[in-house]
């Protein structure tokens, strides 16, 4: 048993340190860490300079453009990126889209696709959910109809993250419905530009443009979109959410949030003295604290057994679910350390450049909105009812 | 014993039932809530039509002479309707004050007002640094000539961007957590050196801050005697707090009536959501919520218009604690169950998890209320 980093990781740590500290933007950095907007551009410039570095595409291999990280090294990016303020990776091309086309796609869609992900050319989004199709993702109906060298693909895509920015998206379509219902799905890839697809949005609770509807009418993709074989587009899927459900247990970003409402407590004042100094209002920080420093013990644990060859399996999924509602409850907390102030929705202190007074402290107007924003960690992933039923099932043999 | 309301209450909740149900469609709410004003005045008019906004008043002043469980018909309904007109502000906190603190002529000159629904109040009690302790007062009213000089902030004031007349508590002695040493004043908006900065609420409504920048008001703004209001706010916001609770059940009735409705309707893997057993253990855990909520709001209803006593106390902080962890709970499992369409503006839910949440920021928290409620644990 060894809990400590290697010499090696030690010098990997300093390297990442001594990049942050002369190459992350100030402006950004500061937008992550109080929860500001990150415009497009926001994304697209660190995106840049990550790949000057050869550092964005770190599930990749090297001919590609990617750089071999053991488990450890993403550990370590992962907590010191978090606690820098770098900008949550947007995943669907760099961390979803490319590991599929990088192990089932052909040689033509590599050479095509990949550049164009490191380069920021295309923007992609991931077109999975349906309106019927949520936690029961393989019921979805989506049809694409071969016609020559064109699949016709009709029907409709929901909860699309980010798919106002996006051209391309990956979809997983019905090319089959005479078959059992995970065995008539593909992979295709679509360029969002292609007649016949419309782009609705949809406004979440806390006001926020984040997510889309997208309709298919009689769209035309080309067939050498297609990833891989015809109706064998669930193992890609399933491939894919293995990718998705490791990074979601967020303990990098509970880390950062935590910090921060620490901060933020010892500045809002309850009888006259700092919030974090009241007996129960520390004990609840304490309390989260306590939960993060096991979650990431047991994020660590596992990242050791897949750096000795493991797959992470059902551990994964118990730690999505601990991670998230460690997530929730720094989140509720915080909006409680504003006291009265949670209820103001003050929209022009959401971004960096506001230059008036602050109506109470200077972090506070996204709070509330944080707050109810991620209520969404513990639906998207595959929600926690599904992943606690992955668990029982996997693990317990229910 | 008999818990049922009698047939003037259960007229008096038929009728704003009613009303909600024809004048406030969730759609009709989402255009009230953007215009300017923030709610809908035709509403407000047909409240005070219909006599609503004259039910904890006197008969006197043309009111109904209701108490606790008057006032909670009347918020269960607006709360099932997510209206977000000012009734608690001017009503129940604005008339209250005044009714308890003012003299014969300001009553005259106010309450008829505020029970006729023309004069509309709000109530500036909380500041900056005071959290949600309504004794934490550093605002100042210096004695002037017959009057008196206000400056201070008052904070996250529910309404006062409309009101006609805003009551705010200020120091005329003592230091900024005293009981004692609290004046009330009341005030018109339009008075020089007060200055507002308006902002929507995460739940709807519309406030404001107000600055208060050495605004003279006269001997008659003052509302009872000099530097003993601290009893006065301490007894109406505990008015307020049932009301707020009865407001609560009726946004938790609807809540736990759409979930329960979707996970009958939403079908996944071949069958309504609702046959998976821990979403019908959740569902039963937050009928349960909301049963405990709707007893503490009845019990907090029968105490609002006693005589203060550390018992009355205790039940309101009591009240107001379960109604907090209540709400949260089918706030946050109502979204969870609802899956995405749960975190989408079009869709009513959210707005009444919302709300929920909106509550437990109004008045004291449920762990501020725990924390009141030790504070008055009897040792046996
Ligand atoms: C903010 C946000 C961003 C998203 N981004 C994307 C995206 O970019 N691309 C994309 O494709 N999708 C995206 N999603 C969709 C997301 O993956 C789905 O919301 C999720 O799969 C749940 O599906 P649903 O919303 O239809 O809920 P449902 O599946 O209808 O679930 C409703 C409730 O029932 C529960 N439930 C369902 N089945 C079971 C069961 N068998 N046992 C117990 N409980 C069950 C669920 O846990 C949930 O509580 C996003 C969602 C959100 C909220
Ligand atoms: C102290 C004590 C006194 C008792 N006194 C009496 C008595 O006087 N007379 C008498 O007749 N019996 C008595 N009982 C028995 C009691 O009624 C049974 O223990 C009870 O019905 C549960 O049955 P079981 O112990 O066989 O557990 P099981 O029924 O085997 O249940 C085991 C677990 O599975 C859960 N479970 C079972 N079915 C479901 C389901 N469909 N969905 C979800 N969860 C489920 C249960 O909740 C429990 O947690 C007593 C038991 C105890 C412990």
């Amino acid at each position: 048993m060894d809990m400590n980093y290697t010499a090696e990781e030690l010098a990997f740590r300093d390297e990442v340190r001594k990049f942050l500290d002369e190459k992350l933007p100030e402006d950004i950095a500061a937008k992550v860490k109080s929860f500001k907007k990150l415009s497009k551009e926001d994304h697209q410039r660190w995106q840049k300079i990550l790949v000057e570095k050869g550092w964005y595409a770190t599930h990749w291999p090297e001919e590609y453009g990617g750089v071999k990280w053991t488990p450890v090294q993403k550990h370590i990016w992962d907590e010191e990126s978090c606690r820098y303020g770098v900008p949550r990776s947007i995943p669907f091309g760099v961390n979803m889209v490319a590991p599929v086309i990088i192990k089932f796609g052909n040689e033509e869609q590599k050479q095509k696709y990949l550049p164009r992900i490191l380069s920021g050319e295309d923007w992609w989004c991931q077109g999975y959910s349906e309106p019927g199709a949520g936690s029961d993702l393989a019921s979805l109906k989506t049809r694409a109809v071969r016609e020559g060298d064109h699949y016709i693909v009709n029907g409709q895509k929901t909860w699309t993250t980010l798919g106002q920015y996006a051209n391309m998206i990956f979809c997983l379509v019905r090319t089959n419905t005479e078959v059992k219902k995970q065995e008539g799905i593909s992979f295709l890839l679509i360029d969002m530009n292609t007649p016949g697809i419309t782009v609705r949005p949809i406004i979440t609770l806390d006001g926020e443009h984040e997510v889309n509807e997208v309709f298919f009418e009689d769209v035309r993709v080309p067939v050498e979109n297609l990833v891989g074989e015809e109706d064998k587009g669930w193992t890609y899927a399933k491939y894919l959410l293995t990718y998705e459900r490791t990074g979601l247990a967020g303990i990098g970003m509970s880390k950062a949030a935590l910090s921060h409402l620490k901060q933020l407590a010892s500045r809002r004042l309850k009888n006259g003295k700092p919030l974090l100094e009241d007996p129960s209002f520390s004990q609840r920080i304490a309390k989260v604290e306590i939960d993060l420093t096991a979650a990431a013990i047991s994020n660590l644990r596992i990242i050791a057994s897949v750096e000795g060859g493991g797959v992470p399996g059902a551990e994964s999924s118990m730690l999505k679910v601990k991670g998230t509602e460690i997530r929730q409850a720094i989140n509720d907390l915080a909006r409680r350390a504003i006291g009265p102030y949670a209820l103001p929705f003050v929209e022009e202190e959401l971004y960096l450049d506001y230059d008036g007074e602050f109506l109470s402290d200077k972090d506070a107007a996204p709070l509330s909105a944080q707050y109810f924003n991620n209520r969404k960690l513990s639906i998207f992933g595959g929600s926690n009812e599904i992943q606690k039923n992955i668990v029982s099932k996997m693990i317990l043999g229910l | 014993m008999d818990f049922r309301l009698n047939e003037e209450q259960q007229m008096l909740q038929d009728t704003v039932a009613r009303l909600v149900r024809g004048e406030y469609s969730f759609e009709k709410r989402l255009e009230f809530s953007e215009t300017e004003l923030g709610f809908s005045a035709d509403f407000w008019k047909q409240l005070s039509e219909l006599g609503l906004t004259a039910v904890p008043f006197s008969e006197e002043l043309g009111g109904f002479g209701g108490g606790g469980v008057e006032v909670q018909s009347v918020m269960t309904e607006l709360g099932r309707g997510l209206c977000i007109e000012p009734y608690l502000q001017s009503v129940i906190l604005g008339g209250g004050l005044i009714g308890q603190a003012g003299s014969d002529s300001q009553k005259e000159n106010w309450l008829a007002g505020i029970a006729s629904g023309e004069l509309r109040a709000a109530v500036g009690l909380q500041e900056p640094q005071s959290y949600y302790d309504l004794n934490n007062v550093e605002t100042r009213a210096g004695k002037n000539g017959d009057g008196y000089t206000l400056n201070g902030r008052k904070a996250v004031v529910i309404g006062g961007h409309c009101a006609d007349l805003i009551v705010v508590s200020a120091r005329t002695s003592g230091d900024s957590c005293d009981a004692s040493g609290l004046s009330l004043f009341a005030l018109s908006p339009d008075t020089a050196g007060v200055e507002r900065r308006t902002y929507p609420t995460i739940d709807g409504a519309k406030g404001c801050d107000i600055t208060l920048n050495n605004v003279q008001v006269g001997a008659d703004a003052l509302l009872g005697e000099e530097g003993q209001a601290g009893g006065v706010i301490e007894y109406q916001a505990g008015r307020a707090i049932a009301a707020l609770c009865a407001e609560a059940v009726g946004v938790m009735e609807v809540a736990n009536d759409l979930t329960l409705d979707y996970l009958k309707q939403r079908k996944q893997f071949g069958v309504p959501i609702g046959k998976f057993q821990v979403l019908q253990h959740r569902m039963v855990d937050m009928m349960s919520e909301l049963e405990q909520a709707r007893s503490m709001a009845i019990l907090a209803a029968s105490v609002a218009d006693n005589e203060q006593s550390d018992e009355r106390r205790r039940v309101l902080a009591a009240a107001k604690n379960v109604i907090g962890r209540a709400g949260q709970y089918i706030s946050e499992n109502g979204i969870q169950m609802h899956g995405g369409i749960g975190m989408t503006w079009e869709y009513n839910f959210a707005h009444y998890a919302k709300r929920l949440i909106g509550i437990n920021h109004q008045l004291g928290d449920d762990d501020f209320h725990l924390e009141r409620y030790a504070s008055l644990l009897q040792a046996s």
